[in-house]
């Protein structure tokens, strides 16, 4: 969507805060290049450590949101077109990592998933499945925080979809399942996809409930995050080196995205 | 402009003082007598809040110092506060890296005790320190283990046995440096599950029963009350940790400073820390 | 096409489905009380309908129309009542089950499918593979004569394309109860006209039951065998079209259902009627048409005009007559059967009562005709 032909001049109230809001998201990235050790760059990112938590960083996000389309996805058309009750308690509920610090939320993964947690003793006792310091483990942590993006995306975007639709479609036969499927699912694609790439960039960068449900160990669950904060504490200019590493990859991947598929409607 | 950084930390530290009181009330669920930790996080946060209201007063002290001196400085602050009527204790408690930074940043404090000579050469390098640091308070490392000792670790070496979830600090952080040290020495090679970031981290593992031991401060250990077990090894000799204490250059009250620095140096001072499990120096 | 089905509105149900019929005659077609109580609004509407049968729901905003189509199609739960179609009980049968189909007001096309996999989509649900599906879809379309727009999106679509789509769609299911939610409602006037004779063909082919919903009576009128009028929830009277316009029951329904409509074949500026009489017009057609002129548009005298330079001038007698606020609407019978507004003073003036002997014009301009 270009604009084309005469313009309207922006208004200036508008025009002003929109610049101070741009320079205040862009300032500190401009802040963070300006202050890169260039001259030692080539040698910072010589350590396969840095390749290592890169690589992992890109498979647990991707995986992280491939859980969250599959189980996200639905929990935001049960939100959005079934009305039990309770439904503004629950999407409160589903909001609440969001809000949850997430050293917070990886403390209550820990008491809900860990060794010993509530179900996690289970999954241990009788799967031999224990999710701490695991890379499934990092996966599991960056969904939990990821997910709400997602489902607060797709339930808006279902809201704002035209429910009729799914009538129509029943009417023709489909059960709700078959409606779901093959109407309401593709017509709420741009929105799913949207919600993915928020979801994407949320686990990208997730670090208090990965570090402390799956803990730090190189190739393992260290991701990006958790070696930058880590160099933080002895190499300032390594971390710079990691996260403009990891920024240059994921305005790379957002920015491809953003073509494909956000404009596609 | 100088104090909006001030305030940032203040808030990010009071922050930090909920979070550690959830993690201590929430790690009481798994066992009962973890309500010590927990309300002295608790006063901790709220002295601070009280006494950042009242900063502008005069005879205000303010000391940034190593998060592993929490309990033991807030309960000196109050004992200052009773000798020296009028005057106020704030406390700044964080890593000892970002306090460093903070300091040679700009933000107005009087008294620096940091975890670690390295962190203290930081803000002495930059020349933000009024005369030479003192080592007031050493640290030793423990082995924590699950309560009762269910694995019987009783060395360093035991810690290498396979099927045990061991967590270390990171190597980054100075408790994983400790901890790197003692291994060195000994010739041991142990692989963690996890480098944790910092060691509440490593210690939060072992007490929700994740990891079987993690290698942490005495200190710590004592905190943690009996939601863990402490393993003294012999091999923490060659890993203990300096706590070095300065005045400030540009303190805004250096005759309160001076007597809090006393204060902690004191049979009285000492009393307090070794009890929360600082050893001498 | 169905170009050879040309049965007026008023004509009886189709005769083949009838002999169709293997069940006991009177559990063919529908027979429904619909009850929904939705807090401050009830609907309570009885329906029936034989095979062949249009029905027409017409009535103001508000009125519970569309309500009770939702319940019939089950995207409304009943509160109470019972819905039998072929003698088979619906009343709890999901959406999905019922042998329905629905043409909503705005079509509801799928945007993302192509208008051949829109018609498609009901076969497929029903089991059929995707070629089957397709091969009947195309057979609807060309039906429709949309052959050469099978692969086109439902945005690229006019809307009397869009509407004929989504009539195939909903016929593609071979549903046993067709329903249609203000089926033109959605076009501009041009292309109602083209798309209403359009639909009509459609419906008098149509051998099993058709409702339509609509708040415009010529729609009603044009489209329908029989007129259910609902107000606030409540059918306030149903009948033929003719009976419901010269016998209006409220004031609402003389207000909305004033219009004499009736079939003639044209040729010029002239009508010949089925029934025998002519009327003159101002549009130029040719072939089977429908002219409509509204009661107000009628002049009654009660000696033969002289001067009147009205053409359509009828012979007839007062049959009935009935008050409405301060207008009465006349019934007519005679060459022309007709319904006629005046006003209280003039009605006195002309001493009217039933059985008095009339002359009724109507001005050319005054009527209107268009291709049926």
């Amino acid at each position: 969507m270009r604009a084309r032909g005469r313009r309207a001049p922006v208004p200036l109230p508008l025009l002003l805060p929109a610049l101070i809001g741009l320079a205040f998201l862009v300032l500190p990235l401009i802040a963070l290049l300006v202050r890169t050790p260039w001259s030692s760059l080539p040698e910072q990112l010589a350590s396969t450590e840095v390749w290592q938590a890169l690589r992992l960083s890109l498979v647990c996000a991707t995986a992280a949101t491939a859980v969250s389309l599959v189980i996200g996805v639905p929990l935001a058309w049960l939100l959005a077109r079934v009305d039990f009750p309770g439904r503004g308690l629950v999407r409160a509920l589903v909001t609440l990592p969001l809000v949850l610090p997430p050293v917070v939320g990886g403390v209550a993964l820990l008491m809900a998933l860990g060794r010993n947690g509530v179900v996690g003793q289970w999954l241990d006792s009788w799967f031999g499945i224990t999710l701490p310091f695991t890379t499934a483990g990092v996966v599991v942590a960056e969904a939990f925080v990821a997910m709400p993006f997602l489902v607060i995306s797709v339930e808006g975007t279902l809201r704002a979809a035209d429910p009729r639709y799914e009538e129509a479609a029943t009417t023709l036969g489909a059960s709700r399942f078959t409606a779901f499927r093959r109407v309401t699912l593709p017509l709420i694609a741009p929105g799913i996809a949207a919600g993915a790439v928020l979801a994407w960039a949320r686990a990208l960068g997730e670090f208090g409930a990965t570090i402390t449900f799956a803990g730090n160990f190189p190739g393992r669950t260290q991701t990006m995050p958790l070696a930058v904060y880590l160099a933080l504490q002895s190499d300032p200019a390594a971390a710079i080196a990691l996260s403009l590493v990891l920024l240059a990859v994921s305005v790379a991947v957002l920015a491809g995205l953003r073509d494909r598929w956000m404009t596609a409607t | 402009m100088t104090r909006s950084p001030r305030r940032t930390r203040r808030m990010l530290q009071v922050a930090g003082a909920g979070a550690a009181a959830l993690l201590a009330l929430s790690a009481c669920s798994s066992s009962d007598s973890g309500s010590d930790t927990g309300s002295d996080s608790a006063k901790a946060g709220s002295s601070d809040s009280s006494a950042s209201s009242s900063s502008k007063l005069s005879g205000a002290v303010t000391v940034f110092a190593a998060a592993s001196l929490k309990e033991s400085f807030t309960t000196l602050g109050k004992e200052f506060e009773k000798e020296h009527p009028g005057t106020k204790v704030t406390f700044n408690f964080g890593g000892s890296d970002s306090l460093a930074a903070g300091i040679t940043g700009g933000a107005p404090a009087d008294v620096f005790a940091a975890a670690s000579p390295k962190t203290m050469k930081i803000v002495t390098d930059a020349g933000d320190a009024s005369g030479t640091p003192a080592t007031f308070v050493r640290n030793q490392l423990e082995i924590a283990t699950l309560p009762g000792n269910p694995d019987r670790i009783s060395s360093l070496k035991d810690l290498t046995r396979s099927g045990l979830k061991v967590v270390l600090c990171d190597k980054e952080v100075p408790c994983g440096a400790a901890v790197q040290k003692a291994l060195d020495a000994s010739s041991l090679k142990l692989t963690p599950v996890s480098y944790e970031q910092d060691v509440k981290s490593a210690l939060t593992k072992v007490e929700l029963k994740e990891a079987d031991a993690a290698v942490v401060y005495k200190t710590d250990v004592k905190a943690a009350g009996d939601k863990v077990e402490g393993v003294e090894f012999p091999e923490s000799a060659d890993a203990v940790n300096d706590y070095p204490i300065a005045l400030l250059k540009d303190a805004p009250n250096a005759g309160a400073a001076k007597a809090f620095i006393e204060l902690v140096s004191s049979a009285e001072g000492q009393k307090v820390l070794t009890e929360a499990g600082f050893l001498k120096p | 096409m169905t170009d050879t089905e040309k049965t007026a509105p008023e004509a009886a149900p189709a005769p083949e489905a009838e002999a169709a019929a293997v069940p006991a005659p009177e559990a063919e077609g529908l027979d429904a009380r619909l009850v929904v109580d939705r807090g401050d609004f009830r609907l309570d509407v009885a329906l029936t309908a034989g095979p062949g049968d249009v029905v027409a729901l017409l009535g103001p905003n508000g009125a519970g129309k569309t309500t009770a189509l939702r319940a019939l199609a089950g995207l409304t739960p009943l509160t109470s009542g019972h819905l039998l179609l072929d003698g088979t009980e619906l009343d709890d049968m999901p959406p999905e089950s019922r042998p329905v189909g629905v043409v909503f007001q705005d079509y509801l096309l799928f945007p993302h499918l192509t208008a051949l996999d829109n018609v498609a989509f009901g076969p497929r649900c029903q089991g059929a593979t995707k070629a089957q599906a397709r091969a009947q879809a195309a057979v609807w379309l060309e039906r429709m004569g949309l052959a050469d727009h099978v692969g086109a999106r439902p945005r690229r679509l006019s809307g009397g394309q869009a509407q004929r789509v989504a009539l195939a769609r909903a016929l593609a299911t071979g549903p046993r109860l067709l329903l249609l939610d203000e089926p033109l409602a959605a076009l501009d006037a041009r292309t109602r006209l083209e798309v209403r004779a359009g639909l009509r063909r459609h419906l008098a082919a149509f051998e099993a039951v058709a409702v339509l919903v609509t708040h415009d009576p010529l729609d009603a009128m044009v489209l329908a065998d029989r007129l259910v009028v609902i107000e606030e929830g409540h059918v306030v009277q149903e009948g033929t079209p003719g009976d419901v316009a010269r016998h209006p029951r409220t004031d609402y329904i003389a207000h909305l259902v004033g219009l004499n409509l009736y079939q003639g074949q044209a040729e010029g500026h002239t009508v010949r009627l089925d029934t025998g009489p002519v009327i003159t017009t101002t549009e130029e057609l040719s072939g089977p048409v429908f002219v409509a002129f509204p009661p107000g548009a009628v002049t009654l005298y009660r000696e033969k005009p002289t001067g009147s330079s009205a053409r359509n001038l009828w012979r007839g007698e007062v049959a009935g007559l009935e008050t409405h606020g301060d207008q009465i609407r006349v019934d007519v019978t005679g060459e022309l059967r007709l319904a006629a507004d005046l006003t209280t003073l003039a009605a006195a003036e002309l001493g009217l009562h039933p059985g008095a002997p009339i002359w009724a014009t109507v001005k050319a301009a005054q009527t209107h005709a268009y291709p049926a």
